[in-house]
């Protein structure tokens, strides 16, 4: 929306005249009401369920019902440590849920491997094979985070354009929903990363160009 | 009761087994944890001489890990009589430092901590040695003397390749069936494109 049109909007506003747009509205409820999939992996699953729970109240920003299967979450948080022998799964989870849908990558091994990179059992990042929409740092990350990452999703959930080139993936249906799930090779995963959502050199903060 | 010593332990078992060798292995650290070193054609009937002797009954087999010996590599110097040729072209007969080297093949080796719930000792710590770290990987399963051995007698035969002739349910149990690789073993790489990039500022 043009600057002038969003002044426009707050001054109608002060003088009792509430005007939105289909975009907003429809963004508006689509933020609020962001199911996701009961799934942990480890630790920062604990994390994730006390988020849940009554003294930090996921439930305020809408995300309270925590869906069984896949079929009806829209938002799948990657709670901890991704081991070689479970990426299949987490990608066929994430393969199944419907469009919109949305990626937390939660805590340092989601993201990166984390402590456990140097193992060969450790996927290093849940963000070689899906999309990831907000990472959150951290051993595990506080509730605290895990709500600010939530709080950003909805920020981004809300700025999506319904049309347009920049509309997002569940409108265009050029872009896939789905992605392919790795095999088990002889040595590791195959192929070790999808290059289509793994961007190495940009994407990856540990990788450094001298 | 408490358990004799290591030394008493080996005499008893080598008079109960016949033909049956054991080779204590001290350890010199302030643990004092020694082991018994069992010959691989005659380990099955030791482990049940010891599960099943009146005093020991040494009926609990607590762990089951693997270790990776690699082929190591000495050196010494030896001195040797040579022709040496001078600068000026002139050879002459000399006494020279030369460096050997000999190959000490690796193996792989099963390792079992025994206690006895009914005596309430332990612990005995057992020892099995594969021939190399290529094509002779074999040691005896002793999970049909201690049937709590099996899982980990899997874990050792999926990390490190140690193959338990006798295991009921040999497979591998953390990778998947088709991985290839002994990945606790010293000398294994992971895949190149997972290593990751090391940040250094310059």
């Amino acid at each position: 929306m043009a600057d002038e049109l969003k002044e426009l909007k707050i001054e109608l506003s002060k003088n009792g005249i509430f005007t939105t747009t289909l975009e907003e509205l429809y963004n508006w409820g689509r933020k609020n009401s962001v199911w996701p999939l009961t799934f942990g992996l480890a630790c920062c699953a604990i994390e994730m369920i006390a988020t849940t729970m009554a003294r930090y109240d996921l439930a305020r920003f809408g995300a309270e019902v925590f869906r069984p299967s896949p079929r009806q979450a829209d938002l799948i948080i990657v709670s901890g440590t991704v081991t070689k022998k479970m990426a299949p799964q987490v990608v066929r989870l994430y393969n199944q849920m419907p469009e919109p849908k949305y990626v937390i990558a939660m805590g340092a091994c989601a993201i990166s491997g984390g402590p456990f990179r140097d193992g060969y059992n450790v996927l290093k990042g849940i963000d070689r094979y899906i999309p990831v929409d907000v990472h959150i740092p951290g051993c595990p990350p506080r509730p605290e985070a895990l709500i600010h990452a939530f709080m950003t999703l909805q920020k981004k959930i809300d700025e999506q354009a319904l049309a347009g080139s920049a509309r997002p993936r569940h409108l265009n249906k050029d872009l896939p929903s789905e992605f392919p799930v790795p095999a088990f090779g002889e040595h590791g995963l195959e192929p070790p990363q999808n290059n289509e959502v793994f961007h190495e050199a940009a994407g990856n903060p540990l990788k450094v160009i001298q | 009761m408490a358990l004799p010593p290591v030394e008493q332990i080996k005499a008893q078992i080598e008079a109960g087994v016949p033909g049956a060798s054991v080779t204590v292995i001290l350890n010199g650290s302030p643990s004092a944890q020694h082991s018994l070193l069992l010959d691989p054609a005659h380990a099955r009937a030791v482990a049940e001489l010891l599960r099943d002797h009146s005093e020991w009954r040494l009926d609990y087999c607590t762990l089951v890990t693997g270790v990776d010996w690699p082929d190591t590599e000495t050196s010494e110097k030896v001195k040797v009589r040579k022709f040496v040729k001078a600068a000026d072209g002139t050879e002459s007969e000399q006494e020279v430092d030369e460096v050997r080297k000999t190959k000490v093949p690796g193996y792989l080796e099963a390792v079992y901590h025994l206690f006895s719930m009914e005596k309430k000792h332990g612990q005995v710590v057992l020892r099995l040695r594969t021939g190399n770290r290529t094509d002779d990987t074999h040691v005896p399963s002793l999970t049909p003397v201690w049937r709590g051995a099996e899982f980990q007698e899997r874990e050792a035969f999926d990390l490190y390749g140690i193959v338990f002739d006798g295991h009921p349910d040999l497979r591998r149990i953390l990778m998947w069936d088709g991985f290839k690789d002994y990945p606790m073993r010293k000398d294994y790489v992971p895949p190149a494109d997972e290593i990751p990039v090391i940040e250094v500022h310059s």
